[in-house]
């Protein structure tokens, strides 16, 4: 069934944006990411414009976001006290964003930026995960699954001034470092239509040194604040979100990742971990390609702007 | 002397001999949810005082013309081994979507002057004034910009694909595709012989979002915080909903 999204302005079948949520959800319940990283990129594979696909994405994610909290919510695993300073980053970091996403459009450069950010990030991430569930199947297969103790150092983060108490964390550090991975975040949410959770979840266990136990719930409480004021500012300076693409990829994911969920219990945390890093890494290698390669077209066609 | 030139001005003037009637299977076509694209016939009559005359035959040309709008054409090139748009042109006029439909190949039926004051082919239907200076090949952009539109069939060059019976019924058909803009869809059909326009009829169809598409469209643009406003509502009561829902069935 043809579907025609009023602001892409395209035909695209409704059945294929189902499956395309559905799966993406499936994943993201597997692996416990948002989906963003994977979601975008195959939106540009099917021909959705690079800007409408980003600020929508940004949408979905706060479906998905609020869907997810709520259950850290009943099991108490969400620092407010550090998702508001992280948001207080976040906010600042996602008007910069759009601000070089505007302007970056206007120089016609901003599929390159987003198709940049999503080679080095997924490349890095990807490649990190992959090494670091590899050395953890090989270990779990010599010894009988013995873990290194996490270590609590003192690091440049403690020696920082303005500190402050989180409770919740466990932690009396500076809120400068939290700031800064709030506006990194911030801006990568802007001009790639994520939720940066695949960014801030390692920042926040290695740099900041929060509990493992709330870092998922406090990374998407701050990744609906997040994704909710970059969704507003595309929606009001570049009007580029698409509310039927939205809902048709809200309505997959939210059963995909229901169905995610109950295969995600049944597999190994190493297993599933070098599964996601494979899957990163083709999307990565796939996008890498396309910068790579000489397009068979080398003009392409867009909307003057600059006036 | 005079009386020869009163009884020339007396005669019917040539252009009035042929006259087009036109009818269209649809004048609006309407954008709705499940729209993926639109066939439209156009068929007409040609009206006749006089017999047939004779010598060349007639020939007829139907243009459809999309709204026109300004397009930057950029162009890649490799910097630094990725491949990044360097060079852009903005040709100045360009219809969103322009069918050109003949009976016979248009060089055949069309001479070039009269191509050039009635901008019927697909070339001249492009205006495109000028190009930074720095640009040497600015042709180039137009032909990648008519390359690329009639790739995805937003170009059509339809030549023969007008049926004529008898010189006098004319019709065909034109496929438009799904990714539609919004406007006013100039329709013009030309009678000629010998590659000189002898009548020329021109009417609109209206291209336009119904319905729902219409109403999200609209409140994206007017009301822009309203629009967001409500997409974020949506998503929220999506995930809430989600959740609710499949901790109800977990618990079942």
């Amino acid at each position: 069934m043809q579907i025609y999204l009023p602001i892409a302005e395209v035909s695209v079948n409704a059945f294929l944006l189902l499956g395309l949520g559905g799966l993406v959800g499936v994943l993201s319940g597997m692996f416990g990411v948002g989906g963003g990283f994977l979601m975008t990129p195959l939106l540009f594979f099917i021909g959705i414009p690079p800007a409408v696909a980003v600020a929508t994405e940004a949408n979905q994610i706060v479906a998905s976001s609020f869907s997810g909290v709520l259950a850290h919510f009943r099991r108490r695993t969400v620092d407010l006290k550090m998702g508001t300073v992280l948001l207080v980053g976040g906010l600042i970091g996602a008007a910069l964003g759009v601000v070089v996403f505007n302007h970056l459009k206007s120089l016609g450069q901003v599929d390159l930026l987003v198709k940049l950010c999503y080679v080095v990030f997924l490349g890095v991430v990807g490649g990190l995960m992959f090494i670091e569930s590899l050395s953890a199947i090989r270990k779990s297969r010599k010894a009988g699954g013995t873990r290194p103790a996490a270590r609590r150092q003192r690091t440049w983060v403690h020696s920082l001034p303005l500190k402050m108490r989180f409770r919740t964390s466990g932690l009396y550090i500076s809120v400068i470092p939290p700031v800064i991975v709030g506006i990194v975040v911030g801006i990568l949410a802007a001009i790639m239509g994520v939720g940066g959770g695949f960014i801030m979840v390692p920042a926040m266990i290695y740099i900041l040194g929060m509990p493992t136990k709330v870092v998922v719930g406090t990374s998407l409480f701050q990744i609906i604040f997040v994704t909710a004021f970059t969704t507003m500012l595309h929606a009001t300076t570049n009007f580029t979100v698409d509310i039927v693409l939205a809902v048709l990829l809200l309505l997959g994911g939210v059963i995909g990742a229901q169905i995610g969920t109950q295969i995600g219990l049944r597999m190994k945390a190493e297993q599933l971990r070098i599964l996601l890093a494979i899957m990163v890494l083709a999307v990565c290698g796939k996008l890498a390609i396309d910068l790579l390669l000489q397009p068979a077209e080398l003009y392409t066609l867009g909307a003057p702007g600059g006036h | 002397m005079w009386r020869l030139a009163l009884l020339l001005l007396m005669l019917p003037v040539p252009l009035a001999a042929e006259e087009v009637v036109l009818g269209l299977s649809k004048d609006q076509v309407a954008i709705t949810t499940s729209f993926d694209g639109s066939e439209i016939l156009i068929f007409g009559a040609v009206k006749r005082e006089a017999p047939i005359p004779s010598g060349e035959p007639l020939q007829v040309i139907i243009t459809v013309a999309g709204p026109s709008e300004p397009v930057m054409v950029r162009r890649k090139a490799r910097r630094f081994g990725i491949w990044v748009n360097t060079d852009a042109v903005e040709v100045d006029a360009a219809p969103s979507f322009y069918a050109v439909a003949t009976t016979a190949p248009l060089q055949e039926v069309l001479s070039d002057t009269e191509d050039l004051r009635w901008k019927i082919s697909i070339d001249r239907a492009i205006r495109s004034v000028g190009a930074p200076s720095q640009i040497s090949d600015a042709p180039s952009f137009t032909e990648a910009l008519i390359r690329i539109r009639r790739a995805s069939e937003l170009y059509q060059q339809l030549e023969g694909q007008v049926a004529l019976d008898q010189q006098t019924l004319f019709r065909t058909a034109i496929d438009m595709p799904s990714d539609l803009t919004e406007g006013g869809y100039i329709t013009r059909i030309f009678l000629t012989r010998n590659g000189q326009v002898v009548s020329s009829l021109q009417t609109v169809i209206d291209v336009q979002k119904v319905g729902m598409e219409r109403w999200l469209f609209e409140l994206s643009r007017q009301s822009p915080m309203v629009y967001g406003l409500m997409s974020l509502a949506i998503a929220i009561a999506a995930g809430w909903g989600a959740s609710a829902g499949f901790r109800m069935l977990r618990n079942s």
